[in-house]
């Protein structure tokens, strides 16, 4: 793996103000993104995922929304978050794209697909309108999608879901962006569409060496995908590392939850799932010590005063747990089952 | 084994910093904020938009103005005294005198309490009309839906004027004849709006759970349909009110309305009109309360509209 | 060991009609028993009839075509008297947490909806009900006079599982009810949704398109494709050995959280798209789809026939005649 990043996050936080006072919905986090390789970010809804990779391209409403002044979002050297707005929308689309959830709300109902496709790259490319639905028929090839030139002149209502989700793909491509943030991208698809999608996907990326974020709570597409993975919970990331440090040594209480949590095929039927008490906690006023200390049953008593720092595991895998001390009873994962597991 | 690589300082003071105490004595289910029901959220809103305030306060004012000011002033609206006519404010007189030496503050004030009554009396009329049948409409569907929906249509498509005029005039003129006249044609949008919200809700899961528990009809009209539809009827009753007050004005202006000795601002407007040249201020001071309760509904009307939307939520 | 059949579904069928000249065939004569004490698992894709299927067997729609009977009595075309006798045994479960409770109304008077509408407790007694229920799906009892919106979708769906419960029913359709919800979340519910059953020998019929949750939770699973059933047969059957061509691909596209494994897996990818159940076909329903398609697919519509003891599927492959 090389090293070059396309992005570096430094100390991001995001508050939103609120009738109940300022909720902090992310609150700070650090992280890079590598050139070419993709990066997971997991967790359950309102962990601050979606508000990351929102804040990435500055498209969060202000207000209520507020970007920390401390925060630094790197590109190519420079700092998103100096940027005056007009110089944000150059940057959107052409070098940072993205696709969201639901392709029917992406999308223009009035305006023929071709057309939305071709506006990226009449904005930011320069070229006329008649290269640009060009170029766009050629995008519409690209992502697998027959009878282009027909479908060039149809109406997103004219698409199924699926054929939604692959305009989509066109559009946030159209410019060869270094950076495809993917928030969800087959949460709202079918299981054999969703298979459909995240193969085109892998296939783009590697014909375009695009460094894909994929923003997901589903760790079966996770694990088909991913390079790297960090898992956030409560607005700060709790453990990060290669896909497989993840999936085969996780070392935080809380990523042992998620991967023991899916019923495997191999689980007893009508067994006792490992679940979670509980719901994670309002970010109005987050615990002053680990946020998952509430819900985690290896809490000790330092958990509940004082936050845990990063521990570097490996040269790429971190986490935020207090059993990674050195006075900590040891506690490892007892029920990972993994049938590939063996080989690694 | 796993490697142990935290090295931060702890905080002093914890006798065993590393036992393990779990997460059994904590309330995973708790709920932090205060509990806020929908109508004293919206509320929070409404409050928080200074101008739908600044409306609402009026408002009060008005109405309070109306209700004690012929206390306070201490005159009878309907005595004449052609000794002091067109005369202009004084400490006895705060308005003035009309030309047959009535006082026009208290006259303000009785008016108000008329136009204000027409206006309220009229939407209620309005609304209880619409939401039944709009509510008919919108639930049973079918039949119901498309003979109701053609009544509303032919009913919207009449002349308004000249029905108020045709049953003003046959009718007698009284409050009684002025409220049927102005609501007789006023219902049809009021139908459509809740025809609409009841077609939006009624396919909602809620109500599906309520149809599998066994609710009939009426239950599911009344505590599920009606509530859900409310927020947005609220926004549409106060924007109605204000429109009936400046009906009844016009009518009243014209003289198809209020007679005298009883008095509306429309009415109080209409016998200024005849010394308007020599004193302007009797006709300033009624299409002032006009102004400024037209004001104040359509400030809060915009202000609920605010609060209600779930988009505009924070 | 012999078992009872509670409920009966004999080629029931619900079509829409959207005009004068379109018909949607959301659920196209499907037949199939649901056992006492068991859990019938329903999966397919979006657009499937799976969801109408249940509701039409809740008698929530209007069967089209065909019948359905709970203990012997039918469901559809009966009096009201008897209907509101029904829906104190029968009881829904929705997806969608948020849309499922209405936001007008406290949490204690929407789990005791149904307490009210039978007229089964007041006063002291029917508070005592709504915390008996409360405890029952572990919620605190303070939770009674809030409101919906301020809960989160696992205490949301727990809400609607209490007023289901609330009436003492037999049988309960689980309408999706976990996938709306995050995965730690599906897992309290499922494990809820599992005790409840042992403890109350309550019978579900859980509606989902998560297979790995389905194969959890079910005895059997069916599995329907444009309105028709496909296959359906014990749970263990189904996943060690699937027959029909499109169980096979479902099963394939299952993305495993388990790296090494999924990326080794080989996907049977299935093409284009699903067709629109709008459009009239002769034969096989999966026929434009599938990867094994032969002649006699596009003529002849299979029909869901035993292959071995337990197991039927509606394919052409196995059944020769």
């Amino acid at each position: 793996m090389n090293d070059n990043k396309v992005l570096e996050v430094k100390n991001l936080r995001v508050t939103f103000k609120t009738y109940a006072g300022l909720v902090q919905a992310v609150r700070g986090i650090d992280f890079h993104l590598n050139a070419g390789e993709t990066l997971a970010i997991v967790g359950e809804s309102g962990c601050g995922k979606t508000v990351t990779s929102k804040a990435i391209l500055r498209i969060l409403p202000s207000p209520p929304s507020e970007i920390s002044k401390d925060t630094q979002i790197l590109v190519d050297g420079v700092d998103l978050t100096n940027l005056s707005d007009r110089e944000m929308i150059k940057i959107r689309g052409s070098k940072i794209s993205m696709i969201f959830q639901d392709p029917m709300t992406s999308l223009n109902p009035t305006m023929k697909i071709g057309l939305q496709i071709a506006e990226s790259i009449v904005i930011h490319q320069k070229k006329s309108k008649a290269e640009a639905l060009l170029m766009a028929r050629d995008l519409i090839e690209m992502v697998g999608i027959p009878n282009a030139d027909a479908r060039l002149k149809q109406y997103p209502h004219e698409f199924s879901g699926g054929m939604r989700q692959r305009v989509m793909i066109a559009i946030a491509l159209a410019c060869n962006p270094k950076i495809l943030i993917a928030d969800e991208p087959t949460t709202a698809l079918d299981v054999t569409i969703q298979a459909q999608i995240m193969k085109l996907m892998k296939a783009l990326q590697k014909k375009l060496s695009t460094a894909i974020i994929l923003v997901t709570h589903d760790l079966g597409v996770v694990a088909e995908v991913a390079d790297r993975i960090q898992v956030m919970y409560a607005g700060v990331i709790v453990e990060t590392g290669l896909c497989e440090d993840i999936f085969y040594r996780p070392k935080h209480p809380y990523t042992w939850a998620l991967l023991n949590s899916v019923p495997r095929l191999s689980t007893d039927n009508k067994a006792q799932l490992y679940a979670l008490a509980g719901t994670p906690p309002d970010l109005l006023n987050p615990p002053t010590g680990c946020a998952f200390a509430a819900r985690c049953e290896y809490c000790m008593q330092i958990c509940r005063v004082q936050a845990p720092e990063h521990a570097q595991v490996t040269e790429h895998h971190r986490a935020s747990c207090w059993l990674l001390h050195a006075d900590a009873p040891p506690i490892t994962n007892s029920s990972v089952h993994v049938k590939g597991g063996a080989t690694c | 084994m796993i490697d142990k690589h935290i090295v931060n300082t702890i905080i002093e003071g914890l006798e065993n910093p590393f036992e393990i105490v779990g997460c059994a004595d904590l309330d995973a289910e708790k709920i932090e904020r205060v509990s806020l029901t929908y109508w004293r959220d919206v509320w929070r809103r409404f409050k928080k938009n200074k101008l739908s305030y600044i409306g609402l306060l009026l408002l009060v004012g008005v109405v309070l103005l109306t209700i004690f000011g012929p206390l306070v002033s201490g005159q009878d609206f309907a005595y004449m005294d052609y000794a002091i006519k067109n005369q202009s404010p004084s400490t006895a007189h705060w308005f003035g005198t009309d030309s047959s030496g009535r006082d026009i503050f208290t006259r303000v004030c009785i008016g108000g309490r008329i136009s204000i009554v027409i206006g309220l009396a009229c939407t209620a009329v309005m609304f209880i009309v619409g939401a039944v049948l709009g509510g008919i409409a919108g639930y049973k569907g079918g039949v119901w839906d498309d003979v109701i929906m053609r009544i509303v249509e032919i009913v919207v498509s009449m002349p308004y004027m000249v029905i108020v005029i045709i049953l003003s005039v046959s009718l007698g003129r009284g409050v009684f004849a002025l409220i049927l006249a102005m609501t007789l044609t006023s219902w049809g949008g009021t139908t459509r709006l809740v025809r609409g919200q009841i077609l939006q809700i009624k396919n909602q899961e809620f109500v599906l759970a309520s149809k599998a528990l066994g609710g009939n009809s009426t239950r599911i009209i009344t505590k599920h349909l009606l509530p859900n539809a409310m927020g947005i009827l609220m926004v549409s009753i106060t924007f109605a009110i204000p429109g009936f007050i400046f009906s009844e004005a016009a009518l009243s202006f014209l003289g198809l309305g209020i007679q005298p000795p009883d008095t509306s601002w429309g009415a109080l407007a209409s016998s200024a009109r005849n010394v308007l040249m020599f004193h302007p201020l009797q006709l300033f001071f009624p299409c002032l309360m006009i102004i400024i309760t037209m004001l104040a509904f359509n400030l809060i009307g915009d202000g609920l509209t605010d609060a209600l939307d779930p988009k505009l939520r924070d | 060991m012999l078992k009872e059949k509670l409920i009966v579904v004999d080629s029931l069928s619900k079509h829409f009609k959207l005009g004068k000249h379109t018909t949607l065939k959301a659920v196209d004569d499907v037949s199939f028993d649901i056992y006492k004490g068991e859990t019938l698992g329903l999966v397919g894709e979006s657009g499937c009839g799976k969801t109408t299927c249940g509701r039409t067997i809740m008698g929530l729609y209007q069967a089209s075509a065909g019948n359905v009977t709970y203990q012997g009595k039918g469901v559809h075309n009966v009096s009201s008297k008897e209907k509101l006798a029904l829906t104190k045994k029968m009881q829904i479960i929705f997806q969608d947490p948020y849309a499922a409770l209405n936001p007008r109304m406290t949490v204690g008077d929407i789990i005791c909806e149904g307490i009210d509408i039978h007229k089964m407790y007041t006063g002291e007694k029917r508070a005592q009900r709504t915390r008996q229920l409360l405890d029952l799906v572990g919620l605190n009892r303070e939770h009674a006079s809030r409101f919906p919106h301020e809960f989160s979708g696992g205490q949301r769906q727990r809400i609607g599982i209490a007023r289901a419960l609330a009436v003492e029913p037999e049988f309960i359709v689980c309408d999706e009810p976990i996938s709306a919800l995050d995965v730690s979340i599906q897992a309290q519910v499922v494990n809820l949704m599992i005790s409840l059953q042992k403890e109350l020998q309550l019978t579900y019929l859980f509606i989902a398109h998560d297979l790995s949750m389905v194969k959890h939770i079910s005895d059997r699973v069916g599995v329907m494709y444009l309105g028709n059933m496909v296959e359906l047969t014990t749970s263990d059957n189904l996943f060690s050995s699937p027959l029909h061509p499109y169980t096979q691909a479902l099963l394939s596209a299952i993305p495993e959280p388990d790296p090494i494994y999924s990326r080794q897996k080989a996907h049977i990818l299935l093409e284009g798209e699903i067709p629109s159940p709008l459009d009239v076909r002769s034969g096989c329903s999966f026929a434009s789809r599938c990867p094994k398609v032969i002649s006699q697919c596009h003529v002849l519509k299979p029909a869901l026939q035993p292959v071995r003891n337990g197991h039927f599927v509606a394919c052409h492959l196995y059944h020769h005649d």
